[in-house]
C-alpha cells in the first residue's frame, strides 16, 4: 500500500518510513502541516498518517480540510497530547482511527493496514454477509460457524470476535483493536484478557484440526489464516 | 556585617528596624496626629478659662467703680477720698488710689505705679507697688484710670495674682499632660511596633527554614484571630498542600525509579545478552521478540500514567454520554470471567436494570475493568479449597449508582485502605507481583471526575471496592 507520513519530529519519522518500507510498502513523508495537506490532496494514498501537532497547520485542522475537499482517504491520527478525549476530537475532525503515542510499531502497522484494507473493499463492494478462510465459514446472518462443514457452536461475543478476525483474515489485529471493535472499549487491557478469549475462541475453531488457524503473532497480535503451517 | 558586631550595633540595627516598620510608622503618624488635637483643645480649654478671669476681674473693677462714682456725685472729693480710704484699709485684691493732678498720693493701697500710667486714662495691666510693702515690684494688676474734676486722679483696680496663679496650673496642666500623651504615644508605638515585629520576624525565620527545606515547619498561631493568625493559619494550609503535593511528586518519582527501572533493566539485560550470546538468527529474533514485549509492557504503564494524569487535571471530558452502567459493568464482567475462570475463580454478577447515568462510558468501563483486574490479581487467597468468588454488582442508592466489585481475597487492612488510592503504591505484599500499582488510583481519579467516590470496605474477607457516581437525575 502507498502510505503518507506526516509528522514533523524527524527522528520519529524517519523509524516509521524505514519500519513501514520494511514492512513491505511505499512511503512518502511531509514534515509540515501544508507540506502534507498538497501531497494528500495529489496523490493517491491508501492511508494517511497524521501528527495532531504540525507546523503550519495542526493535524485536525489538515484532516478536516481534506474532508472538506472530500478527499476520504483513511486517515490514522498520532496523538501525544493528554486529553481524556483526543480520540473523540480526532475522529469528529474525521480521522477514521487514533493511536496515541506512546505505541508499539506493531500496533500501528496493524491498524494501517486494516484501514487500507477497509479502504480497498469499501471501494469493491458493500460489506460481505459471509465470509471464508480456507475451510472456515462464518455466516453472519443465520450466525453459523462451520469448519469443513462441521458445525461450531459459538458464544455471541465468540462470534464477534471470529468475525473481526475473519474479516481481516491475512492481517495481524492487535489486542487493543480487538478490544475495541469486538467490545467497543478503548483502554488497555491490563492482563491477558483478550488472550484468554481468544484461546477459547482457538480451542473451538481449531479443536481436531490439523493446522490452527488463529495464530499469535508474538508483539503484535493475531491473525487467522487458510491452514498453513504456523510462524514460530 | 561582621560576624563579630558588637551589641550596640545590634541595638542600633534593632531600633533602625523598628523605625522603618509600618506599625512604628502608623503610631507615630497617630501620635503626631494626637498631640496636634490634644494641644489645641487644651490650648482652648487655657486661652477661655483667661478670658473667663480677666471678665471676672473687669466685671468687679466695674462694680467698684460704679460705687465710688454714685459716692463721687453725691459727696464729691471728699466723700469720695473717705470711701476709698475706708475701703483700701480693707483686705483683698482690690486696688485704690486718688492722686493730685501732679500725681502726689492722696489716699489709697497703691504707693507705686508708672508714672505714664497717671497720665492718660484708661485701661492698663501693670506692675504696680503695694501700700506699706517695700518690695513693690512683685504686683500685677487691671486697672482702670479716671480724671476727676480739677486734675485729680482717681485709680481703681484689681489685683491679678490669683488669675496668674490659676493660669500657670492650667499651663502646666496643659504641658504635663501632652507630655504624657507623647510618651503614653512612644511607648504604645514602640510596644505595638516591636510586638508586631517580633511575630513578623518570627514568620520570616520560619519560612526561610521552611525554604531551606524543611517543608514540616509550621508558622506558630497565636490564637488571638488577629489578621496575623489568619495570615499564619493559611500560610500554614498553603504549606499543607504543597508538603501533600510533594509528598505525592516523591512517591510518585521514588515508585517510577523502581517500577520503571525494573522493566527497563530487564529490557536492557535481554538485548544485552542476545547481542553477546545469540549465535543463530533464531535466537536473535526470539531475543527481539522479548524485547518488543517489555517495552509493549512499558508503553502500557507509561500509557497508564497520562490516562491518570489526565484525568485529575479534572478537566470533564466533552465525550459524556448517556449510558447504562449496569450494562458497562456486565459486559466489562463478561470480558474477565474467563480470565478469572482460568484462575479458579468463579465471577458472578448482580446487576439492577436501568442504572442510567451521565459520564464517560470508556472510563467507567475502564474503572470496573481495572478493579475486576486487581481482584483477579490478588483475589486468589492461599488455601486453594476456600470458596473464591468475586462479584459484580450494580444497584442504585440515594441517587448514586453503587458499582460494587468484591473479592474474597486477603483483603486490605483498613489503615492502608486511603493509602493504595495513591499512584503506584503497591502494598509489600504485593511487590513481588506483576502489575504497576496504577489499577486503583485510576479508579479514584475516575470516581473524582465524575463527582463521585470510591470507598473501600472488608468484605470479610475479602475487599469490596464500590464506586458510587452520581444518577442521571430522573
Amino acid at each position: 500500500m502507498r502510505l503518507l507520513i506526516i509528522e514533523d519530529d524527524r527522528e520519529a519519522a524517519a523509524y516509521l518510513v524505514k519500519a513501514f518500507r520494511e514492512a513491505g510498502h511505499a512511503v512518502d513523508h511531509a514534515g509540515d502541516g501544508l507540506d502534507g495537506y498538497a501531497l494528500a490532496r495529489e496523490g493517491d494514498y491508501d492511508v494517511l498518517i497524521v501528527d495532531r501537532m504540525l507546523p503550519r497547520l495542526d493535524g485536525l485542522s489538515l484532516v478536516r480540510s481534506l474532508r472538506e475537499q472530500a478527499i476520504a482517504t483513511p486517515v490514522l491520527i498520532l496523538s501525544a497530547l493528554g486529553q481524556v478525549d483526543d480520540r473523540v476530537k480526532g475522529l469528529r475532525a474525521g480521522g477514521d482511527d487514533y493511536l496515541p503515542k506512546p505505541y508499539a510499531f506493531s500496533e500501528l502497522l496493524a491498524r494501517t493496514e486494516v484501514l487500507a484494507r477497509r479502504r480497498t473493499a469499501a471501494t469493491g463492494q458493500s460489506e460481505a454477509t459471509a465470509y471464508r478462510v480456507g475451510d472456515l465459514e462464518l455466516d453472519r446472518l443465520s450466525h453459523r460457524v462451520t469448519r469443513a462443514g462441521r458445525e461450531i457452536v459459538l458464544q455471541p461475543r465468540e462470534f464477534r470476535l471470529l468475525e473481526y478476525l475473519m474479516r481481516h483474515a491475512g492481517q495481524v489485529v492487535t489486542r487493543t483493536m480487538l478490544l475495541e471493535h469486538v467490545w467497543d472499549y478503548h483502554f488497555d487491557p491490563q492482563t491477558n484478557v483478550i488472550d484468554v478469549h481468544v484461546s477459547r475462541l482457538r480451542a473451538k475453531i481449531d479443536r481436531g484440526f490439523e493446522h490452527p488457524m488463529i495464530q499469535t503473532v508474538r508483539g503484535a497480535g493475531y491473525v487467522i489464516r487458510p491452514d498453513e503451517p504456523q510462524l514460530s | 556585617m561582621s560576624p563579630s558586631a558588637s551589641p550596640p550595633d545590634g541595638l542600633i540595627a534593632r531600633i533602625g528596624k523598628i523605625f522603618r516598620t509600618t506599625a512604628f510608622k502608623l503610631s507615630l503618624a497617630y501620635l503626631v496626629l494626637f498631640a496636634v488635637l490634644a494641644s489645641l483643645g487644651l490650648g482652648y480649654v487655657a486661652w477661655n478659662a483667661r478670658r473667663v478671669l480677666d471678665d471676672q476681674i473687669v466685671s468687679t473693677i466695674d462694680a467698684e467703680i460704679n460705687g465710688l462714682s454714685e459716692q463721687y456725685t453725691a459727696g464729691g472729693l471728699r466723700r469720695l477720698i473717705a470711701v476709698v480710704e475706708r475701703r483700701a484699709g480693707e483686705p483683698g485684691a482690690s486696688l485704690y488710689l486718688v492722686t493730685t493732678p501732679a500725681g502726689e498720693h492722696i489716699v489709697g493701697n497703691v504707693s507705686r505705679l508708672p508714672a505714664d500710667i497717671l497720665a492718660r486714662p484708661g485701661q492698663y495691666e501693670s506692675f504696680y507697688g503695694r501700700g506699706s510693702e517695700a518690695d513693690s515690684s512683685g504686683h500685677s494688676a487691671i486697672m482702670r484710670v479716671f480724671n476727676l474734676a480739677g486734675g485729680f486722679r482717681l485709680v481703681v483696680g484689681r489685683d491679678t495674682e490669683e488669675r496668674d496663679r490659676l493660669r500657670a496650673a492650667i499651663g502646666n496642666t496643659f504641658g504635663s499632660s501632652l507630655a504624657l500623651v507623647v510618651l503614653l504615644g512612644v511607648l504604645g508605638g514602640w510596644f505595638v511596633a516591636s510586638r508586631v515585629l517580633k511575630r513578623v520576624d518570627d514568620m520570616t525565620e520560619t519560612t526561610r527554614t521552611i525554604m531551606a527545606g524543611d517543608l514540616d515547619g509550621r508558622l506558630r498561631v497565636g490564637g488571638a484571630g488577629d489578621e496575623l493568625d489568619r495570615l499564619a493559619q493559611n500560610l500554614n494550609l498553603m504549606l499543607e498542600r504543597i508538603g501533600e503535593l510533594m509528598r505525592g511528586m516523591k512517591e510518585v518519582s521514588d515508585n517510577i525509579a523502581h517500577d520503571l527501572k525494573t522493566p527497563l533493566t530487564r529490557l536492557r539485560n535481554r538485548a544485552d545478552e542476545a547481542l553477546r550470546t545469540a549465535e543463530t538468527p533464531e535466537a536473535l529474533r526470539a531475543a527481539m521478540e522479548g524485547v518488543i514485549e517489555d517495552s509493549d509492557g512499558l508503553i502500557r504503564v507509561f500509557n497508564a500514567l497520562l490516562t491518570i494524569a489526565r484525568l485529575e487535571a479534572g478537566n470533564a471530558p466533552e465525550s459524556v454520554s448517556r449510558f447504562d452502567a449496569g450494562a458497562v459493568a456486565r459486559e466489562v464482567a463478561e470480558l474477565y470471567e474467563p480470565l478469572a475462570e482460568d484462575r479458579g475463580l468463579s465471577l458472578t454478577v448482580d446487576i439492577e436494570p436501568d442504572l442510567i447515568l451521565d459520564g464517560n462510558r470508556e472510563l467507567v468501563g475502564q474503572a470496573i475493568a481495572n478493579r475486576l483486574d486487581n481482584a483477579i490479581k490478588y483475589g486468589a487467597r492461599s488455601a486453594p479449597s476456600d470458596p473464591q468468588a468475586i462479584t459484580v454488582a450494580a444497584a442504585r442508592a440515594d441517587g448514586k449508582i453503587r458499582l460494587t466489585v468484591a473479592d474474597r481475597g486477603p483483603g486490605i487492612p483498613e489503615a492502608e485502605r486511603d493509602r493504595v488510592l495513591d499512584r503506584f503504591v503497591r502494598l509489600d505484599a504485593a511487590r513481588t507481583r506483576p502489575g504497576f500499582g496504577l489499577g486503583l488510583s485510576l479508579v479514584a481519579a475516575v470516581a473524582r471526575l465524575h463527582g463521585g467516590s470510591l470507598d473501600l470496605a472488608d468484605n470479610a474477607p475479602g475487599l469490596a471496592v464500590t464506586l458510587s457516581l452520581p444518577a442521571r437525575a430522573a
